[in-house]
């Protein structure tokens, strides 16, 4: 099974990140095998629609999970859609965060955030 | 004749100095600040007409899509994305066509909708026009295009956005002159640096307005004279013109303040 962790760094001792759509990295823990890929994250990088880039790129890496701290409504939209499983964690390091998750402490995302543009009143 | 008045900076006097020039000079006002124009607080034109601004998007046959994801690797904007389906995300879309060029089924239609409207009245002896975007818009450039179409021969003052960002550029693509208004603040210097650099990437002859100045000299002035910045005017920081604003007047109302826009204009006519 592949994790995607966003986190702030490259190693599994750095912070994982609330942020999805604007965060720096994503680790990509495959939890059979132990192996770790680190990505930019696409968004970080993007004028428009960060949080829609990352989710592509999540989606691209066919990942099956995602830990995050919150999903904009754009990359909900997306996500919810993908049969990709969408997890919320509050902080630690991706290490912390994967063992969270692996003992099934964490919480399933089951609404977008707040939006940061296009604010949709 | 397109006057630009920009700012880097916002809050610094753009439309304090647009609508009193505009008044003064006679011609056209086009408030480009489309994402919270203001000017029609001070200048109230009347017999408005409104026209709907329309731009192009994508929408997804899905009997004809088979999935292949060459639109979302095509656009650039991150308008579009996969995953069971095409998801297009229309505010993001520049209407740029790729999608459909690339779509090897004809499955991508472009239709149109509506982001704003552009008003279009007169206040006394001067024409006023505006665009304004509709709430939750993230592209405000076709909007500031349509507006800047079509301008009328004669004089125009046109009130740009803040900042430096594409908004700012579509209007300059416009602009023969620019009035850069700031104030003698580190941020009023910081921004204003960033708009000298614009004006001079698109060569527009370019002076400046120093806007609630307490000493002649101060950063902003020090900084244009050891860079040969012309400056064009200064408005003193006085508690009287910020109450004539609040009210939605024009200072030129008031005999005193009548002088810094014709001293303006002489100066704007020998900028070269």
């Amino acid at each position: 099974m592949k994790v995607l962790i966003s986190a702030v760094g490259k190693e599994k001792t750095d912070d994982f990140d609330l942020r999805f759509g604007r965060g720096d990295f994503f680790q990509i823990i495959d939890t059979q095998t132990g192996d770790t890929k680190v990505l930019e994250n696409a968004g970080k990088t993007s004028d428009h629609g960060a949080g829609i880039a990352a989710s592509q790129q999540a989606i691209d890496e066919k990942v099956d999970v995602i830990v995050t701290g919150h999903l904009g409504p754009n990359a909900f939209e997306i996500l919810e859609t993908s049969g990709i499983e969408l997890m919320s964690a509050k902080g630690g390091t991706v290490e912390e965060v994967l063992n969270d998750y692996k003992a099934g402490k964490l919480e399933k995302i089951a609404k977008a955030g707040k939006s940061h543009k296009n604010i949709k009143l | 004749m397109k006057i630009g008045v920009l700012s880097g900076k916002g809050g610094t006097g753009k439309t304090l100095i647009s609508t009193n020039l505009a008044v003064t000079m006679g011609g056209t006002y086009v408030d480009c600040d489309v994402e919270e124009p203001n000017g029609f607080i001070f200048l109230k034109p009347e017999n408005i007409i409104t026209h709907d601004v329309l731009v192009d998007y994508p929408v997804i046959d899905e009997d004809l899509c088979i999935l292949c994801g060459k639109c979302v690797d095509f656009c650039e904007f991150n308008a579009l994305a996969k995953t069971k389906k095409i998801f297009v995300f229309e505010k993001l879309c520049h209407s740029c066509g790729g999608c459909e060029i690339v779509c090897p089924t004809g499955a991508m239609k472009y239709e149109k909708r509506k982001i704003g409207i552009i008003d279009e009245g007169i206040s006394g002896d001067i024409k006023c026009k505006r665009g304004v975007l509709n709430i939750g818009e993230a592209m405000a450039v076709p909007l500031i295009k349509a507006l800047l179409e079509n301008l009328d021969e004669n004089l125009n003052i046109i009130d740009c956005a803040p900042g430096t960002s594409c908004n700012v550029v579509t209007s300059l693509e416009h602009v023969d002159k620019a009035i850069l208004v700031t104030e003698p603040t580190e941020f009023g210097l910081h921004d204003f640096k960033r708009a000298v650099e614009l004006c001079k990437m698109f060569e527009i002859p370019h002076g400046v307005v120093i806007n609630r100045i307490i000493e002649e000299d101060n950063i902003v002035s020090r900084y244009c004279n050891e860079n040969n910045i012309e400056i064009l005017s200064s408005i003193p920081y006085e508690k009287n013109i910020a109450e004539i604003y609040s009210r939605g007047k024009l200072i030129i109302e008031q005999e005193q303040y009548k002088s810094i826009f014709t001293d303006l204009i002489e100066k704007l006519g020998d900028l070269l």
